[in-house]
């Protein structure tokens, strides 16, 4: 090892020294921009940064203002916009219809930047144009489907657009077209598993040797387990639409720890207190964007839990590796691959004032898949004795989550009072999917 | 019209005997009962003697409960009792949304108690074919 072929052998195997100095580049370039946009340009000169000169050195990050999730909410639709709107060509933006959605734009550069990133990854795992890649997750807002894509056609891999769903049809275009990689999220890779003695195929009938997984945390127990049953390696993936989507962090050839693209992305480990977490130590991971145009984000608290994996890699790229994601520091929940905050469906349910306050949420594994069953209580006052009402209103819920959050969930009618108070500051979430 | 009380309930042991408990302890006495099963919940359709002492009763004890108007229809106690009824409803083109009964006077008289989507429609019908409905003082305190 230590010559892995590399898509862009001159910045991935850069020496630490010529990527800091291309990150102190990008961090100027990153915070000139930024100061373009209403959101930051308040924000960073209320810090006493009204230059980008300011910055002498990739240390002097620390003193710009930090950037949340909330904060984007805030900016929603245009106040990150740094560049003129007729040079966005395209945005992402997180489900969500209730005033609280996030949005990412993209130049045609961004865009490139992005797929290019992408194109390093996939090189990593030794696939290339040889290779049949059948993109089994989600197109359209979610960047999961596009961002693999892109970067997939460019490498030149021939690309299959499954996206995600429809396992008899996934089993068959993987037979028909000689599948050698596919993209998909853990649990879905898992499903798709057990489904393959009902569907009659077996490993043996694929040509399958790679798997790119992310979108979800997983255990090195479940990557095991998963390459043992199709016979093939894989690579797990980090990425979140903030930071593009996909392509941010990928493991190589070694499968110890993914390398997270430094000349694209500033990273620090912060500790709750808002401290430096020193190397090896679990961290919330706090990202910069140092490429993007039309999107500039500083300090983004991500709300990961990882760690930075101490020496070089043996492939030989220099880009530091962080350790497969551990949780999160706040209550977002992950189901099968899709982000959903609480506070999301508590505002679909504010809506329906049928629906009372008091409500809760089971996850359950339900073979591979995650479950979602939402636990409301039927409100004397507007129990209508009949059947026919109380089916609607958990079709209502059900369809209105789903179009705030992409979750499926079941709903479920209760007694009244037997869910914990909305003023109990109450437990929403019962989270029975096993810990590895 | 007479009424039913309609009582949503969680489906687990111990629901059902919550409920009745309830009725019990305000004095309130069940003529008929029935059980329907919806999965996670199910809904009680409950005829008594005192439909809004009964609601009461069970609102206390923070039940969601309603009261529905259904016929309540006099028919004889021998074998086609019910089917000419039926076939009155059949004719008069009235659909039942649910039915049960019970018998009053063994080997003479039950009431067919229904739930009807236009129940003047329904009254009509089964007046219209020589049955007698009964006015809901008459119902509670049979």
């Amino acid at each position: 090892m230590g010559n892995e072929r590399c898509w862009n052998p001159e910045i991935e195997r850069a020496d630490r020294a010529a990527l800091e100095a291309v990150q102190l580049e990008g961090l100027r370039a990153t915070v000139r921009r930024a100061l373009r946009t209403p959101f930051y340009r308040e924000r960073l000169t209320g810090a006493g940064l009204t230059s980008a000169d300011d910055l002498r050195t990739l240390a002097d990050a620390r003193h710009i203002p930090e950037t949340t999730k909330a904060d984007l909410r805030v900016a929603y639709p245009e106040g990150l916009l740094a560049v003129p709107p007729e040079q966005v060509v395209r945005v992402h933006t997180s489900s969500g219809t209730t005033g609280t959605p996030t949005v990412i734009h993209h130049t045609r550069r961004d865009l490139d930047a992005w797929t290019e990133l992408v194109a390093r990854c996939i090189v990593a795992t030794g696939a290339g144009p040889a290779d049949v890649f059948q993109n089994m997750m989600t197109y359209g807002l979610f960047t999961g489907g596009l961002g693999l894509h892109y970067g997939a056609e460019r490498v030149g891999l021939m690309v299959i657009p499954s996206a995600a769903g429809n396992t008899t049809r996934q089993l068959r275009l993987m037979r028909d077209f000689h599948t050698t990689v596919v993209h998909a999220t853990p649990s879905y890779m898992l499903h798709v598993a057990h489904k393959m003695p009902s569907e009659g195929v077996a490993p043996g009938d694929l040509f399958l040797r790679k798997a790119y997984l992310g979108g979800e945390p997983y255990s090195e127990t479940t990557r095991r387990k998963i390459e043992a049953f199709y016979g093939i390696d894989v690579y797990n993936s980090y990425g979140l639409s903030e930071m593009n989507g996909p392509g941010v962090a990928f493991e190589c050839v070694c499968k110890d720890g993914m390398h997270i693209w430094e000349d694209a992305f500033l990273i620090e480990m912060r500790r709750p207190d808002g401290s430096p977490a020193p190397a090896g130590e679990e961290a919330e991971l706090v990202m910069t964007t140092l490429q993007r145009e039309a999107t500039p984000i500083l300090r983004y608290r991500t709300g990961d839990i990882t760690r930075l994996l101490p020496g070089p890699c043996p492939c030989g790229r220099t880009h530091r590796r962080i350790a497969r994601m551990t949780g999160r520091c706040d209550d977002m929940l992950i189901l099968n691959g899709v982000n959903v905050y609480p506070s999301q469906i508590e505002q679909v349910l504010m809506r329906l004032p049928e629906a009372g306050t008091n409500w809760q949420i089971l996850i359950e594994k339900a073979g591979a898949l995650d479950r979602a069953t939402i636990k409301i209580e039927v409100l004397p006052g507007v129990f209508t004795g009949e059947v026919k009402a109380l089916e609607a209103l958990k079709a209502r819920i059900s369809e209105q989550v789903r179009s705030e959050t992409l979750v499926r969930a079941a709903v479920e009618l209760h007694e009244p009072g037997v869910l914990p108070a909305f003023e109990l500051k109450a437990k929403r979430v019962t989270d029975l999917r096993p810990k590895e | 019209m007479a009424e039913q009380v309609n009582v949503f309930v969680e489906n687990r042991p111990g629901r059902l005997a919550a409920v009745t408990r309830a009725l019990a302890d305000r004095g309130v006495n069940i003529r008929a009962v029935v059980v329907q099963d919806h999965g996670d919940y199910g809904l009680l359709k409950i005829l008594v003697t005192d439909p809004e002492a009964a609601c009461e009763a069970l609102a206390a004890h923070g039940f969601a409960a309603k009261r529905k108007p259904i016929l309540a229809v006099y028919v004889d106690d021998r074998p086609g009792g019910f089917a000419r009824l039926a076939e009155v409803f059949g004719t008069g083109a009235v659909n039942l949304l649910n039915a049960y009964g019970f018998v009053v006077n063994s080997g003479r008289t039950a009431v067919c108690c229904v739930e009807v989507s236009d129940p003047d429609a329904a009254r009509q019908a089964a007046e219209g074919g020589g049955f007698r409905v009964l006015p809901d003082g008459e119902l509670y305190s049979l």
